[in-house]
């Protein structure tokens, strides 16, 4: 049988030897530091939830129907009526979550270990790239349910665009197709969300494992592995991807779907927050509901967009600020000065801020999930303002300084020597 | 991980293991406290009694448009009993639960059309439907001539009336120590057909019945899930002891 399965693979590898080639420069000879510990197991578990929002996607677009009378309604068929339905809602609905917690603590570890830093500014602003067409991802597809909270999500995102100067209403129209979220802005968000976007991202994530590759990976300790080679031409730390590191991103990956399956099998609704309570009606155009947030993954943005004050009779001041609290990431490489990349040789200026920087995601995150008056009003002496909001603005300049104060904090620290090799 | 590590990780991973914890669909709203509806997905005899009391009471106004009739064989009934007692003649077996009443008629009887009730404990939560039933009131202000503590002012009436009898709410305020109270008094102005026990176990037969409605795949969902994360479990060791052997080479 070997000598079949070789034969065969000669016969293929004459007639296209990019094949091995390939495999060869990705996988079996694509020398991973040899140090990766718990951070670097969501970069592939971030791979694996794109496969299976895909393929789930596939299953659901089959019962589906974008059409503003049917949507909500094929839904509810597919919980109840497709064979199955349900595990493969479930899976895209937890799926969807799951994606953005994989991916936040994927860029976490690069702000860990400095992943961002020279040689690798293309990795992270890919990387960035895919970040963004995911939050579109995201966007498109929480409106396909059709329920009060996807309609009412959608009417007010768009209407940020109105609050653009000059361009703002016709911008706006110009997504929705009319002049509320309708059937048309319903069927265009369908077409994004299955095949635009997701055409986009696989572009991209493969634009950013090929850049990955050609510079290599960065690791706990922040030292190129490249520098110290063997004899053989290959990084002494370093371990081929295959078979060392797929071995075990496996035990990686059945963690993750352990978690995942008690996540979709035990409680699918993830407390509120991965399927909202309001979602479960039907969208009314003509009955707002008294509170509209966004998913969870969109909330810290959200609380910076409620904190700046409307300036000019327009909102346009907090969409501003909302934006470079996306696009200040892309930055990062050039905003940090320090001559060390991983937090392990840091000293204790940049320590405290990502810290500090940490803090304040969660808490613009958790606030973006309550009404503005949850906390109730701070007395006269403050002009009774909204305790929420006060702490929302607090937060919201420090997630902004963590980035502002960089380049000063980070070329100030007091750092420690990086050692030759990594630690093992 | 060193301390800092871990410090850096909790903020992260708190939130999630929040909301890994909680169960809740929908924060209670200001006002009446709700009461905890003792229902159980298992109970066949209260999901049957709770059908039989929706179809009774609430299927003539009240749509359940995703929920076919002949879905009730999961809670132990035969297409026979299904037809014979929780069917109007002119319904098909197969056919999802509609009701003739038309939207705009709803709009015209009630001020506003009844929502669909296949998807409303999802919405609502159990424990709020299960407050709101119990808590009707005479209002002879409100058109109906009845008002709800959970729900003020709503359009439907206490179609359980007949049953539960007529009650009264006295809603007093109060300031104890500088924090307003209120405190909500109930007299029973004529008894109903049944007491308060019976009502209270009528009412938890129909959430009960309302919140299987609203996902009937909830029971098979446990069921797998326990499975798959038993066969997951199995995966985990030998996928451990697969990269222990594959990594006792790595210096």
């Amino acid at each position: 049988m070997a000598s079949r399965a070789s034969a065969l693979w000669q016969w293929i590898d004459a007639r296209m030897p990019t094949l091995g080639q390939e495999y060869r420069k990705h996988l079996s000879e694509y020398y991973a530091p040899k140090n990766f510990n718990f951070w670097y197991y969501f970069g592939s578990l971030a791979l694996l939830v794109l496969v299976i929002q895909i393929v789930s996607g596939i299953f659901l677009t089959m019962n589906y129907k974008p059409d503003a009378a049917l949507a909500f309604g094929s839904v509810e068929y597919i919980m109840r009526d497709v064979p199955g339905g349900w595990i493969i809602r479930y899976i895209h609905s937890t799926g969807a979550s799951a994606f953005f917690i994989v991916v936040y603590l994927h860029m976490f570890r690069g702000l860990l270990y400095g992943s961002h830093r020279a040689p690798r500014e293309l990795v992270w602003i890919f990387g960035m790239l895919i970040y963004l067409s995911l939050m579109g991802e995201a966007f498109f597809g929480y409106l396909l349910p059709w329920g009060q909270m996807s309609y009412w999500g959608a009417q007010v995102i768009v209407n940020l665009f109105n609050s653009i100067p000059f361009v703002g209403p016709d911008l706006a129209l110009w997504i929705r197709g009319d002049y509320v979220v309708s059937d048309a802005t319903l069927n265009r968000f369908f077409a994004f969300h299955v095949i635009a976007l997701p055409l986009v991202l696989l572009a991209l994530v493969a634009v950013h494992l090929l850049a990955l590759h050609d510079v290599g990976s960065n690791n706990p300790d922040g030292v190129e592995i490249k520098k110290k080679k063997g004899p053989d031409g290959h990084p002494i730390d370093g371990i081929p991807f295959h078979p060392y590191y797929t071995v075990k991103d496996i035990v990686g990956v059945v963690v993750f779907l352990a978690i995942f399956a008690y996540v979709m099998f035990f409680v699918p609704n993830g407390g509120g927050y991965f399927l909202e309570a309001n979602n479960f009606v039907p969208a009314n155009p003509l009955q707002t509901p008294a509170e509209i947030a966004p998913v969870w993954y969109f909330t810290p943005y959200y609380t910076i967009l409620r904190a700046v004050p409307p300036m000019f009779d327009s909102q346009f001041p907090g969409v501003m600020a909302m934006g470079a609290a996306v696009l200040i990431f892309f930055f990062l490489p050039w905003l940090d000065r320090s001559p060390v990349k991983s937090i392990r040789y840091r000293g204790p200026l940049f320590k405290g801020a990502l810290a500090i920087f940490v803090v304040s995601f969660v808490v613009l995150g958790y606030l973006g999930t309550v009404p503005t008056n949850a906390w109730g009003q701070f007395g006269p002496w403050l002009g009774n303002a909204q305790r929420a909001t006060v702490v929302g603005r607090i937060f919201g300049t420090l997630y902004f300084l963590f980035f502002l104060l960089m380049p000063w904090y980070t070329s100030r620290d007091k750092t420690r020597p990086v050692p030759e090799r990594v630690t093992h | 991980m060193n301390i800092m590590h871990r410090l850096l990780a909790a903020p992260l991973l708190a939130p999630l293991a929040a909301l890994m914890i909680s169960g809740t669909s929908l924060a209670a709203e200001e006002g009446y406290r709700l009461d905890r509806a003792p229902i159980d997905p298992h109970d066949l005899v209260s999901l049957q009694a709770g059908a039989r009391t929706f179809a009774n009471y609430c299927l003539s106004c009240h749509s359940a448009e995703y929920m076919r009739y002949n879905r009730l064989e999961d809670l132990g009934l035969t297409r026979e009993e299904i037809e014979d007692n929780l069917m109007f003649a002119s319904d098909k077996i197969g056919g999802p639960m509609t009701v003739a009443m038309t939207q705009a008629d709803g709009k015209a009887w009630f001020g506003v059309a009844p929502p669909d009730l296949s998807v409303i404990a999802r919405y609502r939560g159990a424990d709020w439907l299960y407050t709101y039933l119990r808590t009707f009131y005479r209002d002879p202000k409100a058109t109906s001539g009845w008002n709800n503590a959970v729900f003020p002012n709503v359009a439907m009436p206490n179609v359980l009336w007949t049953l539960q009898g007529q009650r009264a709410l006295e809603v007093v305020d109060s300031e104890v120590g500088g924090q307003e109270t209120v405190r909500y008094k109930w007299s029973q102005l004529s008894p109903g057909r049944q007491n308060q026990v019976e009502y209270d176990t009528t009412v938890r037969d129909l959430v009960n019945y309302l919140v299987y409605m609203s996902e009937p795949a909830a029971v098979e969902r446990k069921r797998i899930g326990i499975v798959v994360l038993f066969v997951l479990g199995v995966l985990f060791i030998f996928a451990y002891l697969l990269k222990k052997e594959y990594w006792k080479d790595v210096k």
